[in-house]
């Protein structure tokens, strides 16, 4: 065991990978960076330095730079997945899904089904999203809600480098095309990691911290900041729950569920667009199934309906802190009047 | 191709702007002045005015993440662009879009783009409108060599020629997209005979000498204006700083850009050969360079002592709102 950042947890996760199977590959722009140029190799390793080192030590027929063309090396993994590779592709961040998203929504995701459960497409796509790095709005976006709305893609949120690793592992293990979500705010987050190869099971919601006074679910790096806001509330005499789904789908219904029936309050936090977004499908499944358990009604905590601003006034405006969180779990707390 | 003395004064005015400007921003970014992702055009300044030179206020231009340079060429204000990087109030998008996303509709500057690819489509868009419409307005898209191989390039150039739209495509080929150098992902490794297959007349232009980028710009858009159809230029250059302000470029041989800037530099090139042929006194051109300066300068002043976005701005400019409806 010992400190690592999100970034080398991830790298450490492919590189295991990589050296367990060899059908493992990856792909993607600059995630070895350098191609063509004499002489340099892994000058990059992906745009954020995650990849750095595995084009050395696995070489050109398993790391692959490719052109600016989402289309065709997206779809080329799912192609490679069902010939029988395990693709980790990368989409640099999430907001380019737009040019290839025929290749995600109608091939990977639904090669299992449409072809009567005989193709198996084991490829990941990793990519970077969230805001809080002045990227404005088209490289900022928490675009989740839209590949757990499709069916036949499994959806993967890490909130710490210890979840990465293990999620990473589990994603290139897994049999299904998965969005790998990676919060380019939290990659120098650091934590403890084991060195050995663990993997994480999808659909397993994690319990990170208990106490009856409300749950709280979040995701990714909302995950850490429910942690200080339950930090704070515990010291003001109300210890809650914090549930980090990690998985959005398969969704761990049953862990919100025994939450909600404990402490009969539910604050759900998604840093995504509130429309039709992942607090929105939560709400409305616990309103469905546990509406006799509720004490107060069901808060959600997202940034407003508007793209991500790119000054920093409005940027910090825009995305959920600590400060929301504790009020919304101290508004459900409040005698009702 | 004849130009007067106040076009060569011009063009050299609007090179050093952007250089100066481009300058000024790397050393802004370095101090923690400028939030966010940055990508500089220095460098590229002759591709950018050449191109916009024979432009008209009505006519289009789509950008890429690379921007300040064709904005600025095609006349938006520097001072509120100043503003805008700096993310505050009076900013060109109001510090809503940033370095990435600057824009101003009004001046036919359609946006620089965060999606590498996504500005053809839109520039044939402004195309198809002129059509419509029956202006004689061309557009110009820009887009680099990595956008080169993006399927939204491509297909952009078969709908322009399917159309037969007025749309010049400009492929600034720096060298790299990204770490990634251009040599190696353009598939045939021939540009113009790739422009060529979809039915565009192409041309590849030396992007270091400012009259070759205008000659050769001003002719295909004269064709386009005559109802000729899509044209391609393969411009050619280098980029002075990293793919974005902090890239270290370690993708890199050691003293490529030191060699093109001493050898090779668009506004050394230009200054050499108005002087030598004796068509602008140097005198002229070092008031031109000094008059730039104190723009830029005057652009970051303001900038610095603009206050940031008002947190309410926050929630304004998502939908344009009518009187009396429902938000
Ligand atoms: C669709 C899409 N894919 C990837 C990126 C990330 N990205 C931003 S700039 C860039 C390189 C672009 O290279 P090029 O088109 O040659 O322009 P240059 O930077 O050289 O001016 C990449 C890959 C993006 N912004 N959009």
């Amino acid at each position: 065991m010992s400190i690592k950042s999100f970034r080398m947890a991830l790298n450490e996760a492919m590189r295991q990978e990589m050296e367990r199977d060899p059908t493992v590959i990856a792909l993607g722009e600059d995630i070895a960076g350098g191609m063509g140029a004499l002489g340099q190799q892994d000058a990059w390793g992906d745009v954020l330095g995650a990849s750095k080192g595995l084009l050395g030590e696995f070489g050109r027929n398993r790391i692959f730079d490719t052109p600016i063309s989402e289309s065709a090396f997206i779809g080329a993994a799912a192609g490679a997945a069902v010939a029988g590779l395990r693709p980790i592709a990368q989409l640099m961040f999430v907001d380019f899904f737009g040019v290839c998203g025929d290749q995600i929504v109608n091939q990977m995701a639904k090669f299992r089904y449409m072809f009567g459960g005989k193709a198996t497409t084991p490829v990941v796509v990793r990519t970077l999203f969230g805001a809080g790095t002045r990227a404005a709005s088209q490289h900022s976006q928490c675009l989740y809600p839209i590949f757990t709305h499709i069916p036949g893609l499994k959806v993967v949120i890490p909130s710490s480098p210890y979840e990465a690793k293990g999620l990473m592992i589990q994603a290139i293990r897994d049999d299904d095309p998965v969005i790998f979500f990676e919060h380019k705010a939290m990659y120098d987050d650091v934590g403890e990691v084991p060195d050995e190869p663990y993997a994480i099971p999808f659909g397993q919601a994690n319990l990170l911290r208990a106490g009856g006074s409300a749950s709280i679910v979040a995701t990714g790096r909302m995950v850490k900041h429910a942690m200080q806001a339950a930090a704070a509330l515990e010291q003001a005499g109300m210890p809650c729950d914090v549930i980090d789904l990690r998985t959005t789908s398969p969704l761990d219904t049953n862990t919100i569920l025994t939450s909600v029936a404990k402490t009969g309050r539910l604050v759900i936090v998604d840093e995504a667009s509130p429309r039709c977004g992942l607090a929105a499908d939560i709400s409305a499944m616990v309103a469905q199934e546990a509406f006799g358990s509720l004490r107060a009604p069901i808060r959600m905590v997202t940034p407003p309906h508007t793209p991500v601003p790119f000054a920093p006034v409005l940027e910090d405006a825009y995305v959920p802190g600590p400060a929301q969180i504790e009020a919304a779990v101290r508004a459900l707390l409040e005698p009702r009047k | 191709m004849q130009m007067n003395a106040q076009q060569l004064m011009d063009a050299y005015q609007g090179m050093c702007t952007i250089r100066e400007f481009e300058e000024r921003v790397h050393k802004e970014f370095a101090t923690g002045q400028i939030p966010g992702f940055v990508h500089l055009y220095a460098g590229e300044e002759a591709s950018a005015v050449g191109v916009c030179m024979d432009l008209r206020p009505e006519d289009h231009i789509a950008s890429t993440h690379r921007g300040h340079g064709h904005a600025i060429a095609k006349g938006c204000d520097v001072g509120a662009m100043m503003k805008e990087i700096f993310g505050r109030q009076g900013g060109l998008c109001k510090g809503k879009g940033g370095s990435m996303h600057i824009a101003d509709i009004a001046k036919g500057m359609l946006g620089a783009n965060g999606i590498v690819g996504g500005g053809p489509p839109l520039a044939c868009g402004a195309a198809l409108a002129a059509k419509v419409k029956g202006t004689q307005a061309v557009a110009v898209a820009f887009f680099g060599d990595g956008a080169f191989n993006q399927g939204t390039t491509l297909e952009s150039m078969n709908f322009a020629a399917v159309y037969a739209l007025p749309v010049l495509f400009v492929l600034e080929d720096n060298g790299y997209a990204e770490s990634t150098a251009s040599s190696w992902s353009i598939g045939g490794h021939n540009p113009v005979r790739r422009a060529e297959g979809f039915g565009l007349r192409g041309n590849r232009v030396d992007g270091h000498d400012f009259f070759a980028v205008y000659r050769a710009a001003k002719e295909a858009l004269a064709r386009m204006r005559a109802g000729g159809g899509p044209e391609f230029l393969h411009i050619e250059f280098t980029r002075y700083f990293g793919h974005f302000e902090g890239d270290q470029m370690t993708y890199r041989p050691p003293g490529e850009v030191k060699e093109e800037r001493n050898y090779l530099d668009c506004l050394k090139f230009m200054r050499a050969r108005l002087v030598s042929a004796g068509l602008v006194q140097p005198q002229v051109l070092d008031r031109i360079e000094a008059e730039a300066a104190a723009l830029i300068e005057d652009a970051v002043g303001g900038a610095r002592a603009a206050p940031p976005p008002d947190r309410a701005d926050l929630l304004t400019d998502v939908y344009k709102t009518y009187p009396g409806a429902l938000a």
